[in-house]
């Protein structure tokens, strides 16, 4: 974990400071509302359908134990006692008080936690993946990267006010689990053949009302130059992304206006004035920043322990399918990385109460050295479980209904606030997900149909990534009722792509139907081992449409 | 309490309040006054040797090396602000100062608001001409927002991570001192 050193901690109290007396101008209408909202949404800050929002930045998804527990003190003392992790790993409190939120922002410095840059059009919390530091198929640890990442971005004089929201996610693994392919800016590390990192650049990627997948600017950028040709980047943005338009202001539009070719060359003729400059990272900076994310000294774990395990498995059916879906491989023999699912019935996707925030923070104290992570799937992750604890930790998991085995199955859906909470939706989402977690529970069907995911959000903004669901649903709105779109054939990863739409849209009581039919298309037509988005793929469109129009 | 701001514009050089001695002609008419005032690009070009007149540039105004060629022998240029949420303007003056070597007042004209001098003086602004309703006060306090910062700016040449390695290596020395 990065600890704040005196520098840090300075500038994120003086921030405190700093929105306190904004609160106050603003409370003594000394700064109007319009004045007002950029300055609160650089603070997280949101006004939505019933209250405020507060979004609190999780950098990189990386959670200690005494972080996760304040976040539960501030969903009990300030709001309604729970919290919703987002697509982003960032935590959202859906009921502040407006007057309170200075205070809950000191309480988040107390612990090296903040809300900056988690709203407004400035260079957003930079996210990655899950796995990060354990992960087996990993080049290079993107978390010391990722921070030197986020002190660059935080309070840059120059990019505060970009055309628009501005979003980076990194990766150093052979397989993306951060959907680098759908951010505004996307990284992926790698090392060469003298085992130096190298930074391959993608741009242009994003979701929203215009969806896209990025384009790479850059195959093998050396990593000291990762910061300046950042800046390179993003000051071709500032200059040149579209303002007369919000909706054509992302960087995905210029992207694709220039073409990625004379994208590239303006950036590259902006990073020759940046090149060697200041900002040049130094082999000691990133090592000492390295020393941040050092390993935990993680107790040898015996081959009979191993074995032990390996039993449990072969004998405990229901521990066997925990272990199958939410238990993931480790880089170190004895250990492994074990989600827990947010996706529970009678709670809305990513929730979670103050108290099962307090529990998952001692768990994450008792079997995985204080420390947690935030998934873009909206669960959590204790990341370096001994094998020899399994069975201990799943039972406590049990006991708080987190250890629902379906990590990775249709029933780990992602989905958006929705009409619920948020002032844009066209549509509930969260009505549908518990409608389609409720048809489809049993497990033996779930697995039967191996991994699928479902996307949804309540608008065309896309937060619950629904154009890259295997299977996504829109809320659309129609002469005032609620309606929803399906897609087809989305995806995350490194084959990320986006779905179709499969035709008119259904009425809410509709969608649990029609997602059935879908997937009896697939079990009818898969071939042996073949995943969902494969068989659509191979079959495309057309039997689907046919099935469920029929 | 400060003066609830008058007509005036509060204005601000190199971290103080100051007098502001020019006048800003948006839509220029013949003739100009005989006094200093700031002027559209175009219309600076036009008598840009005449040490009364400053050019004004809008926020979509490309920073070429010519412009910026044309621009070294300018008494002050200013730059416009339509919104301020427009932020080409950082841009415009980190590159006049950084890449041009313009050592001239850069001033910073239009929607110009406390809650942004902090990050604008970073950028290369020495004169702000904030709007009308502003409190001066309060911009005063407002360009100390921040005691340090982690990137390199006009303010500052280095980035924090290099004042931390230094830093490293003092407490390395007397430690063994
Ligand atoms: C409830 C308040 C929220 C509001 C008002 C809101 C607003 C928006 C808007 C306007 C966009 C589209 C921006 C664009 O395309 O230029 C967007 C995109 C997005 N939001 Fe939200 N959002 C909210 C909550 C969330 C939540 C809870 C999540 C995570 C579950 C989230 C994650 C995202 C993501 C991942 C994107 C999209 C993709 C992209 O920008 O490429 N947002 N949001
Ligand atoms: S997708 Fe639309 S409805 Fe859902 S949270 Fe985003 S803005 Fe709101």
């Amino acid at each position: 974990m990065y600890r704040y050193d005196t520098h840090d901690q300075t500038l994120v109290n003086e921030r405190v400071a700093q929105f306190r007396d904004q609160m106050n101008r603003y409370l003594a209408g000394r700064l109007s509302e319009e004045e007002f909202l950029p300055l609160r949404v650089q603070n997280g800050l949101y006004v939505q359908r019933h209250a405020p929002m507060l979004r609190i930045a999780i950098p990189y998804g990386m959670l200690a134990s005494y972080q996760l527990r304040k976040l539960g003190d501030l969903a009990r003392d300030y709001d309604r006692g729970y919290g919703h992790f987002t697509t982003r790993t960032n935590l959202q409190l859906n009921w502040p008080k407006l007057e309170t939120v200075p205070d809950m922002l000191a309480e988040l410095a107390s612990v090296q936690m903040h809300a900056i840059q988690t709203s407004g059009n400035d260079i957003r919390n930079t996210s990655s993946d899950q796995f990060a530091g354990v992960a087996e198929d990993e080049d290079v640890d993107p978390r010391p990267w990722c921070e030197l990442i986020r002190q660059w971005s935080t309070f840059h004089p120059e990019f505060t006010y970009l055309p628009r929201k501005f979003k980076i996610a990194v990766t150093g693994s052979a397989e993306d689990r951060a959907a680098i392919l759908v951010h505004d800016v996307g990284l992926r590390l790698w090392r060469d053949a003298h085992g130096e990192v190298r930074v391959k650049i993608l741009a242009g990627g994003g979701l929203g009302r215009t969806p896209m997948i990025g384009e790479v600017v850059r195959e093998d950028l050396p990593w000291q130059h990762l910061l300046t040709y950042l800046e390179a980047l993003v000051r071709v943005y500032n200059q040149f992304g579209r303002r007369d338009n919000k909706f054509k202001a992302r960087i995905k539009i210029l992207v694709k206006a220039l073409g990625v070719d004379e994208f590239r060359r303006r950036v590259d003729a902006e990073w020759a004035h940046l090149k060697d400059g200041p900002q040049t990272l130094t082999r000691q900076t990133v090592e000492d920043m390295q020393h941040h994310f050092i390993d935990p000294e993680r107790r040898p774990i015996s081959e009979e322990a191993i074995a032990g395990y390996e039993r449990l498995r072969s004998e405990n059916r229901a521990f066997a399918r925990f272990v199958t879906n939410n238990v993931h491989g480790h880089k170190v023999p004895g250990y492994k990385a074990v989600t827990l699912s947010l996706k529970r019935s009678g709670h809305s996707p990513g929730d979670l109460t103050w108290e099962q925030m307090h529990q998952v923070a001692d768990l994450a104290d008792e079997y995985s050295y204080g420390e947690l992570r935030v998934t873009h799937e909206q669960n959590l992750v204790l990341s370096d479980v001994a094998v020899d604890q399994m069975k201990a930790l799943w039972d406590r998991l049990g006991e708080l209904g987190l250890a629902n085995p379906t990590v990775g199955t249709l029933a780990d859906l992602i989905c958006c606030p929705g009409g619920d909470y948020c002032g844009l939706a066209n549509a509930k989402s969260i009505p549908v997900a518990h409608a389609i977690q409720e048809r489809f529970e049993d497990l033996d069907f779930l697995y039967d149909l191996g991994p699928v995911e479902l996307n949804i959000s309540g608008c065309m903004n896309a937060c619950g990534h629904h154009h890259v669901g295997n299977i996504g649903i829109l809320g659309v709105d129609k002469k005032g009722e609620e309606w929803y779109q399906i897609s087809l054939g989305g995806a995350q990863g490194n084959e990320a792509s986006l779905g179709k739409i499969l035709g008119p849209s259904f009425s809410r009581d509709k969608v649990p139907e029609v997602i059935d039919n879908v997937l009896q298309v697939y079990v009818g037509e898969r071939l042996e081992g073949e995943t969902f988005v494969e068989t659509y793929r191979r079959i495309g469109l057309k039997p689907f449409k046919e099935r469920v129009y029929a | 309490m400060p003066d609830q701001a008058t007509n005036a514009r509060p204005f601000i050089f190199e971290g103080r309040p100051a007098e502001d001695h020019w006048t800003m002609i948006r839509e220029p008419e013949s003739p100009l006054p005989d006094a200093p005032a700031i002027v559209p690009l175009a219309a600076w070009r036009e008598e840009a040797s005449n040490r009364q007149r400053a050019p004004l540039l809008g926020s979509d105004t490309e920073l070429t090396p010519e412009l910026a060629a044309e621009l070294a022998n300018a008494p002050l240029i200013a730059i416009d602000f339509p919104k301020f949420t427009d932020g080409r303007g950082y841009s415009t003056a980190r590159l006049l100062r950084e890449r041009f070597g313009y050592t001239g007042e850069i001033r910073a004209v239009g929607d110009v608001l406390v809650d942004q001098v902090f990050f604008l003086t970073r950028c290369g602004f020495d004169a702000l001409s904030l709007r009308e309703d502003q409190w001066l006060e309060d911009a005063l306090q407002a360009l100390n927002a921040f005691s340090r910062a982690y990137q390199p700016a006009v303010d500052e040449p280095e980035p924090l991570f290099r004042h931390r390695l230094r830093e490293a290596v003092r407490e390395a020395e007397t430690s063994m001192v």
